[in-house]
C-alpha cells in the first residue's frame, strides 16, 4: 500500500512566545523545532500499517529546506522516504494553502492512505486534513483513536463529545490521528543510522496564496490575581456567590 | 516539573552533526518521558529499573560504537558521549549501567576477544539479552589494580579462578562477567558465565550513593573456565586499563549531564523562588553562583566536544581522557553542591533532582580512576615525572 504520513515542523511546546516587530507573527530567534505531537502519532500509525500490511511510507512535509533533522527523524522512526516541499514561509501558510499544496502532491504520489495529526500544535487549526480530503474528493475520518483496515477500506473509531463514533471508510482516505491511537516509538540508534541512507527529496512547494491572512497577534489577557474567599466548608457559600455573581460561570 | 532546558551558552548546537543531534534528542526524550517519572522511587528503594532494559536495548544504547555486524549501531564517539550525557542527566546509575555494558563488557570482547567470542557475545549484549559486569577492582586494590590477588591457574584445557572483586556495577544482575586475574604469564581477561560453579555475586547494600544501581561483590572459589572463554588478545594490565579509558571517556560526558540537570533545576528554581519580594535569581550572590556554574559547564562542554572529535580521529590520549573525566566530574559535583545550597531546605528533598545527583557524583568522583589518580596522570603528562608512589 502506498502510505503517506504528512507531518509539520513546529516550535517545541516549551518555546517562549514573543510577538515580532511586525505585530502579526512571533519572533523565531531561539526556537527549537520538533515534529508536531499528533503528527508523531500519524507517522507511527503509518509505520505500523506498513509493518502489518506491507507497502511503503512516504513522509511528506511543507517546511524549510534547513529543517531536515526533524524529517530525518521520521525516517529513523520507520518512514521509507521523505519529501520536503521547501517553503521558508511555511509557518505563515493558511490551512487552504497548505491543504491545496498537499493535495496536489498526494495525487501525484498516488497515495492510497494518508495519515495526519488531528491538529498542528503551533496554529491549532485542525483543518488541513479535512480540507485536503475535500480537494481530493477522498474519504476523511478525523480524531481517530482506533482503526483497522479491510479490503478497499477500513473502520475507524473517533472520540466525540457525545461518545465514541465508529466509521466505515473507503480508500483512498485521509485519517487524522488523535492521542490514544498508538504510542509513538523513539528513534533508535540503528534507525538513525539507517535513515542516513534513505532518500530525502527536496521539491519546490506549490505557491498558493493565502486567503486568510493574520492581521494581528496579541498575547492572552493577563489573568487577574486570585482571591481566597475562605477555608473549609464554611467558604462554599462565598465561593458559589463569587462564581455566580462575579465570574458569572454558574 | 518545568521542561528541561540544557545550557548551551556558546551555541555549540551547530558543532554537532544532524545524526549526533538526533541521537542526543532521542535519548533525551526517552530519559525525560520513561526514566524520570520513576527514578525517585528507585533511588529511595535502592533498585535499578530493570523493566526499562528492553527499551534501552531498543534505543540501541548498549555499545553504540560497536560495528553493526556485531549488533551495534556503528556510531561515532561524539554520539556515544552525548548518550552518556543524556543518561546521566537522568541518573548516574543509569549511565553507569550503560557504561559498564558498552565500555567495560562489550568493548573488551570486541577489542580483545576472538572472532567466535565476538559473534557469540556481542549481539546478545547489544540486545540486552545478556547483562554483563566488569571485575577488576578488589577490596584492597582500587587505584593500584596491578596488585590484584585474584589468580588464574592453568589446569589442562581450563583455567581455575580464585579471588574476590568489589564495587562491581551490575554484578548481581549479570549473566556474564569480564574478570581480570593474575596468571603466571601476567594479567589475563576471562569471559565468566555467572552460573559457573564456585561463582557468586552478592549485592553490596547500604549505599547512600548510586542507589538506583546494583553494586556487587564477585566471589570466585575454584571457578573452572574453559580456555575458549579467555580473551586471547588481552595481554597484561594495559588491556583492562584500555577498557577504563573507554568508560572514562563516557563519564566525562556523563558528568556534564548531571551538571546540566542540576544547573537547569537551580536556574529555574531561583527564577521562581521569591525571597524578600523578588526572585532569588535577582540577587548578586545567586548570580555569582549561576555565572560560575554556567562558565564551568561551558568549558566542560568544549573539552568533551574536542575530546570526542580527537577520539573519532584516533588521536585522543588516555591523559586527555583523564583530564576530561577529572574536570567534568568535579564540576558536576561542585555544581550539585552549590545548587543544593541554592534550593535551601528543598535541596535535601528527593522531589528535586539535585540531592540525588550530589550523592551519586561522590561515587563517580572516585570510580574509574579517582580524582587524585587522574591528577597524577595529568601531572606525569606535563612534567614527565611519575609521582604515583
Amino acid at each position: 500500500m502506498n502510505i503517506v504520513a504528512c507531518v509539520k515542523r513546529v516550535p517545541t511546546t516549551d518555546a517562549q512566545a514573543e510577538i515580532a516587530a511586525d505585530g502579526t507573527s512571533l519572533k523565531t530567534d531561539g526556537f527549537q523545532y520538533m515534529i508536531s505531537f499528533y503528527d508523531e502519532i500519524a507517522l507511527e500509525q503509518a509505520v505500523q500499517t506498513k509493518e502489518a500490511s506491507g507497502g511503503e511510507v512516504t513522509v511528506l512535509t511543507i517546511g524549510p529546506a534547513s529543517g531536515s533533522k526533524e524529517v530525518r527523524e521520521c525516517l529513523a522512526k520507520g518512514g521509507d522516504k521523505a519529501i520536503v516541499l521547501a517553503d521558508d514561509a511555511w509557518m505563515q501558510r493558511d490551512c487552504r494553502s497548505t491543504a491545496k499544496t498537499l493535495a496536489t502532491k498526494l495525487q501525484e504520489l498516488g497515495a492510497e492512505l494518508v495519515f495526519m495529526g488531528r491538529v498542528a500544535t503551533d496554529r491549532d487549526n485542525a483543518a488541513v486534513g479535512p480540507m485536503t480530503a475535500t480537494y481530493l474528493g477522498w474519504a476523511c475520518v478525523t480524531d481517530v483513536v482506533e482503526m483497522t483496515l479491510e479490503d478497499g477500506g477500513g473502520t475507524a473509531k473517533r472520540e466525540t463529545e457525545d461518545g465514541v463514533e465508529t466509521v466505515r471508510f473507503s480508500l483512498p482516505a485521509i485519517i487524522t490521528c488523535d492521542k490514544g491511537l498508538n504510542e509513538p516509538r523513539y528513534a533508535g540508534l540503528k534507525g538513525i543510522m539507517a535513515a542516513k541512507k534513505k532518500p530525502l527529496e527536496e521539491a519546490g512547494a506549490e505557491d498558493v496564496p493565502n486567503q486568510a491572512v493574520v492581521t494581528g497577534v496579541a498575547p492572552p489577557p493577563e489573568r487577574k490575581e486570585g482571591r481566597i474567599v475562605g477555608e473549609g466548608v464554611e467558604a462554599i457559600p462565598a465561593l458559589i456567590d463569587a462564581l455566580r455573581n462575579e465570574a458569572q460561570v454558574l | 516539573m518545568a521542561a528541561y532546558q540544557p545550557l548551551d551558552f556558546f551555541d555549540l548546537e551547530d558543532q554537532y552533526s544532524e545524526e549526533e543531534r538526533m541521537v542526543r534528542d532521542s535519548v533525551r526524550s526517552w530519559v525525560g518521558e520513561r526514566f524520570m517519572p520513576g527514578i525517585m522511587e528507585h533511588f529511595e528503594n535502592a533498585t535499578f529499573p530493570m523493566e526499562l532494559v528492553p527499551e534501552l536495548a531498543e534505543l540501541g544504547v548498549f555499545g553504540p560504537t560497536t560495528p553493526e555486524e556485531y549488533g551495534g549501531a556503528g556510531m561515532n564517539n561524539i554520539a556515544y558521549g552525548l548518550i552518556c550525557q543524556e543518561l546521566e542527566r537522568g541518573d548516574s546509575g543509569l549511565r553507569s549501567f550503560v557504561s559498564v555494558q558498552g565500555s567495560l563488557v562489550m568493548y573488551p570482547v570486541f577489542a580483545y576477544g576472538s572472532e567466535e567470542q565476538k559473534k557469540e557475545w556481542l549481539p546478545k549484549l547489544a540486545s540486552g539479552e545478556v547483562i554483563g559486569c566488569f571485575g577488576l577492582t578488589e577490596p584492597d586494590f582500587g587505584s593500584n589494580p596491578g596488585g590484584m590477588l585474584t589468580t588464574a591457574r592453568r589446569d589442562g584445557d581450563d583455567w581455575i579462578l580464585n579471588g574476590r572483586k568489589m564495587w562491581i556495577t551490575n554484578g548481581t544482575i549479570s549473566q556474564m562477567a569480564i574478570v581480570w586475574a593474575r596468571a603466571e604469564e601476567g594479567v589475563m581477561g576471562f569471559i565468566v558465565p555467572c552460573d559457573l560453579p564456585g561463582f557468586s555475586a552478592p549485592e553490596q547494600k547500604h549505599k547512600w550513593s548510586l542507589r538506583a544501581s546494583v553494586t556487587s561483590e564477585l566471589v570466585m572459589q575454584d571457578v573452572r573456565v574453559p580456555e575458549a572463554l579467555r580473551l586471547p588478545k588481552a595481554k597484561g594490565l594495559k588491556a583492562p586499563l584500555g577498557c577504563l579509558t573507554q568508560a572514562r571517556y563516557g563519564i566525562a560526558w556523563g558528568g556534564l549531564g548531571a551538571a546540566l540537570a542540576c544547573f537547569d533545576e537551580g536556574l529555574s528554581y531561583s527564577k521562581e523562588r521569591i525571597v524578600f519580594d523578588k526572585p532569588l535569581a535577582g540577587f548578586q550572590l545567586a548570580q555569582k553562583k549561576l555565572a560560575d556554574m554556567a562558565t564551568r559547564i561551558t568549558c566542560g562542554q568544549m573539552l568533551a566536544l574536542r575530546l570526542g572529535r580527537l577520539k573519532d580521529e584516533g588521536r585522543a590520549t588516555p591523559q586527555q581522557v583523564s583530564m576530561a573525566k577529572r574536570n567534568n566530574v568535579e564540576l558536576g559535583l561542585d555544581i550539585a553542591r552549590v545548587v543544593r545550597d541554592m534550593l535551601g531546605a528543598n535541596g535535601i528533598s528527593l522531589e528535586y533532582q539535585v540531592g540525588r545527583h550530589m550523592l551519586n557524583l561522590e561515587s563517580v568522583y572516585t570510580y574509574e580512576g579517582t580524582h587524585d589518580i587522574h591528577t597524577l596522570a595529568i601531572g606525569e603528562a606535563v612534567t614527565g615525572i611519575p609521582a604515583y608512589r
